[in-house]
Formats: C-alpha cells, structure tokens, sequence
C-alpha cells in the first residue's frame, strides 16, 4: 500500500460534457500510484464546505503525471469545482481505496458495466485490463460521456433510459438484446444497477466486482461513517460492515449484502 | 520551552490530543502524521463486545461542520486489546482508552479488562448521542452520571476521565457530579445533538434522524463551556469542539482547558493534529512564554 497524503494539484483543464458533468485534469504526484476503481477525496476551498468529496479516478496519465475526474454537479462543493479553470489549485487526499482486482481479469472475457456518473472509472479500468471487454453504458438520455473515449478500448454497447440512443432501459437489458455473455464483471453505478447485477452473477454463477458507494467523512478508515453490509464478519471491526473508503469501493457482489 | 503538561499524575509531552471517533487507533492517521509527537492518542470508544453501530447514512455535512450518527461500530474489547494496544505501543505516546457501554456493568468490564493494558488513562463516553441504550443516558443526569462515574473509580486502575455532553441544562452540573464521585479529568465537548433534513426527498439526511454535530460551527459553544467548567471544578479539562489549529487550541487553554484534543478537523486536514503542536511552540515563542502550563485558564 502507497502512503496516502493530502496534496495541492493544479488543475490542466476542465470542460462540461454533459448535464451537469465535467470533465477535469489535474497535475498531481498522486498521478504516480493511482488504479482504476480507486478514488481521491477533493476539498472545496469555501470553509463552510469542510469534507473531501470522494471523486472517482477516470483516467490516469502516469507519463504527464495527471489525473482525470469525471463527476457529477451535487450540491455547494462539487458547484466550487466545477468552476475551477486552468491555473487553479485543488487540494486531494488520496489515492484512497482498494481498486478493481485487474490481475483477476487477465484473459478472461469480461463485461465493463458503468451506470451514470459510474461511467467514469470504467475508462482507466478498460485502458488497463487485459481480456476481452464488453463495455456497456447505462445513460438518462441521448447526452452521452466519454462513450468515444471507451471504444478505444473495447466493444461498447450503449443503453438509455428513455430510448434516444441504443438499447432502451439499462445496462442489464443491452445483455438480453445483444445475448452477451462473458466469465466475469466489473461494474460501477446505481445501486439498483448494482444488485440487478448482483443478481445476475449469481445465476450465471460468474464473479462480479461492483464498486459502492456511500456517504463519507474522513476517507481513510477512521471515521466508520461509509460502511455497507457484509456477509462475513470484517477486518477492522468484526462485525458484518466492511469500510467502503478503505476494503472497498470495491467488493466482490456476493461478499456485500446490498 | 516547555510544551509538557501533567493531568491527573500522567505527564504527557504536549498538550495536543485526537478527539475519540475522529482518528480510529490511530493507525488510519499514521501515513498522515508521527503519533510519536502527539501528547496522547485518544481511541475510538470500546466496549465490552463488538458493535455494529447505526445503519448508513451515517454521516452528514452542515454549514462549518458535520452531524455524525455511526452509533459506536467497535470490534470489542478483545481485538482491541490484540491489535489496537500493541500497535500503540511501538509509539512514544500516551494512550487514552475511550470506553462505552450499555450498562454499567459493559463499562465496568471493559474498565477491568484494560488494568493491566499500558493506558495512561480511561476516557468514560457517557454522552454519546447516537445509541439507544448506554452512553448520553448515564451523562444527562448528575445522579446517574455520580453513580457510573464511582462505580468505575472504584475498578479502575488507571486515572478516570468523564467525556461531558453538551446536551444538558447546565453542563457545570454534571462536571461538579462528576468531581464529586471522584474523576480525575473531564473531557469536553462531546457533540451537540443536530438533525438535517433533505428537502427535495423530505426524508431525514441520517439513518438515525439525529446526529452529533462537531467542527467548526460548534467551537464558540465549547470554549464557553470549558470556561464555565473551568470556574466550577477543580480537576483539569480536556477541551475539544471544532479545534483545526494552534489558534482554536489556545483559546481553549485560556478558557482554562489543560489539554485539547483534535476531532472532526483531522478530516479536513489529515495533518492537523502536529500542525496544532507546532502552531503552538510557535505562539510560545512569539509571545516569549516559558511553560505551555501558563497558558491554562489564563484569559483575562
């Protein structure tokens, strides 16, 4: 495990790519030992605004030392960044998490299923992982993200809620519509996206990795404030509640109870 | 300079702690910060058996602060003394063991069972406000907090202190009944019951409804009790609420605390805990003062 810190980046750029999503680089050492599926806590510079808002990894750019956060516009915080521009600065605390298993990927014919705003970590785990990848994407409407930069990658099937683009319904029904079949999953989005998932892994009797999500406080294991049922007993407290921010995001389906 | 302070007959090298909850065992915050150069590490609270704490959400952020309701999630006594206690040892600082219970009797074996553990002191959580059962129960109340607090000074080997809630008439009160039946040192504040409520859902924001609120917005509230607190009993106060640097830490040692701890702030700044140490040399040295001890209660 890479000590976490808490460090100044700069941001490089910073574009909105659709309803209320942006699209940001930032230089960063943090850049150095990021993975697909980790996540950094990003700090608002307003005081009323104290915590880190853990943000996803999208992509990572080890050779200009950058990071890449795609996220969502929810509320004070995440508005103050989304105004940042070229120049400025934003404090992180990170790398934070454990990652998407990509060693247990190699070879294997893998779906990539991202809902939403859990489209992001999906590009960094595509770019990295070594098997055959099926990416399906679950979007609201026909405003699509970071489809074209996911293709580079792999397959990428698409669905919308509303039927403007691809399969109508979500990532689950572009399974039924195309009969795709694959030995593993890797997935990150809404819950109810999560345990259809969860559902079907277990009838197709194949691991499925699902990265959660909940809310945070301090992002490195202290707090006990983002934890979700387990079925085994956890590490750190011996209970059933396992750390999001630190035995997660990532769980493999059948060990949370969601 | 001298940076030392003593309470209760332990000495601890400054005056600078972490707030029980905010920093596990200290093992989550030791990529962060030397624990060898705090003045004690203050764990999450313990009790006799594991506790699977509140259902999430559990934690919520307001205007200069945060509302949490984790509902005490600890492994128990027993992993704690496997895992916690030896890893506090490979460090140069005092232990302080937070303690909670449901019923005196939980406090009191959890008491027993850390005698002979190398802890400088026990810190009593009777005011958690997030359990049912337990906690802010035996704190709101100067009878019940007298009697749990001679129960356990009658078992405990090491110096007692009381963790005081805020969520009372007079919290004077209940630090008097405290002296009374025999503690060594009070902490304060523990978080001030808060609650919020998500408008567009019209749904509470926390699992638990309420949450204790701590950071920044509740500062003014506990260096006002630690004064008052300060002027009522003669045992030192451990001061804490809303403390993210030297300048918060030292008024509350002008208001009369002897030590303060560090809370919800080390989740704002991982670094905290030592920035608060150093800020405090340097004030010495700014202001040409000798010992940290003068400091203490000396708000004019």
């Amino acid at each position: 495990m890479t000590r976490k810190k808490k460090v100044t980046a700069t941001v490089v750029s910073q574009k909105q790519i659709g309803e209320q999503i942006f699209d940001l680089w930032l230089e960063t050492k943090l850049s150095k030992n990021a993975h697909p599926g980790q996540f950094v806590g990003v700090y608002p510079h307003n005081e009323s605004t104290l915590l880190p808002r853990p943000i996803s990894i999208c992509e990572v750019d080890r050779a200009k030392g950058r990071l890449r956060l795609v996220y969502r516009v929810a509320g004070k915080g995440t508005a103050e960044f989304a105004a940042c521009k070229a120049g400025d600065t934003l404090d992180l605390l990170g790398v934070l998490g454990n990652g998407f298993p990509i060693d247990k990927a190699k070879g294997k014919k893998i779906f990539l299923m991202g809902g939403g705003i859990g489209i992001p970590p999906m590009l960094e785990l595509a770019k990295t992982l070594d098997g055959k990848k099926q990416i399906l994407l679950g979007y609201r409407n026909k405003e699509l993200f970071l489809e074209e930069d996911l293709a580079e990658y792999g397959d990428v099937y698409v669905a919308t809620e509303d039927g403007s683009v691809g399969t109508k319904g979500n990532v689950m029904d572009i399974i039924n519509a195309y009969s795709l079949q694959a030995d593993m999953i890797m997935a990150c989005g809404p819950m109810p996206m999560l345990r259809a998932i969860k559902k079907y892994a277990g009838e197709q009797g194949i691991p499925a990795y699902i990265s959660l999500e909940e809310r945070m406080a301090c992002g490195v294991g202290a707090c006990l404030g983002c934890v979700c049922k387990t079925a085994g007993v956890d590490s750190h407290s011996h209970v059933h509640n396992a750390r999001i921010c630190t035995e997660g995001p990532v769980f493999e389906a059948g060990e949370v109870d969601i | 300079m001298n940076t030392e302070v003593k309470i209760a007959g332990e000495t601890f090298k400054n005056p600078v702690m972490t707030a029980s909850g905010t920093f596990g065992s200290g093992m989550e915050y030791s990529d962060f910060v030397d624990l060898n150069k705090l003045g004690a590490v203050v764990t999450k609270g313990v009790a006799n058996v594991p506790w699977e704490g509140n259902p999430t959400p559990r934690v919520a952020e307001v205007y200069g602060g945060m509302l949490n309701a984790i509902g005490l999630q600890n492994p128990g006594i027993d992993v704690f003394l496997e895992r916690d206690i030896p890893f506090l040892q490979n460090y140069d600082t005092n232990v302080i063991v937070n303690v909670c219970g449901k019923t005196v009797a939980d406090y009191l074996e959890v008491v027993e069972r850390l005698s002979d553990a190398p802890v400088a002191m026990l810190e009593i959580n009777v005011s958690c406000p997030n359990v049912k059962e337990g906690a802010i129960a035996f704190g709101q109340k100067a009878d019940s907090l007298y009697d749990i607090t001679s129960q356990i000074k009658k078992k405990a080997k090491q110096p007692v202190i009381m963790k005081l809630s805020p969520n009372v008439t007079d919290i004077t009160e209940m630090a008097k009944a405290a002296e009374a039946a025999g503690a060594d040192a009070l902490s304060m504040i523990n978080t001030i019951t808060g609650m919020k409520i998500d408008i567009h859902k019209k749904r509470f924001v926390l699992a638990n409804k309420t949450g204790g609120m701590s950071g920044p917005a509740i500062k003014p509230v506990a260096v006002r009790m630690v004064y008052q607190t300060a002027q009522a009993v003669q045992i030192p106060i451990i001061g804490m609420g809303g403390i993210g640097s030297a300048e918060d830490a030292i008024e509350f040692l002008l208001a009369g605390a002897s030590a303060v701890a560090v809370g919800a702030m080390n989740f704002v700044n991982p670094y905290a805990t030592v920035e608060v140490v150093e800020g405090i040399e340097a004030y010495m040295k700014q202001y040409d003062i000798e010992n940290v001890t003068d400091l203490i209660g000396a708000v004019e």
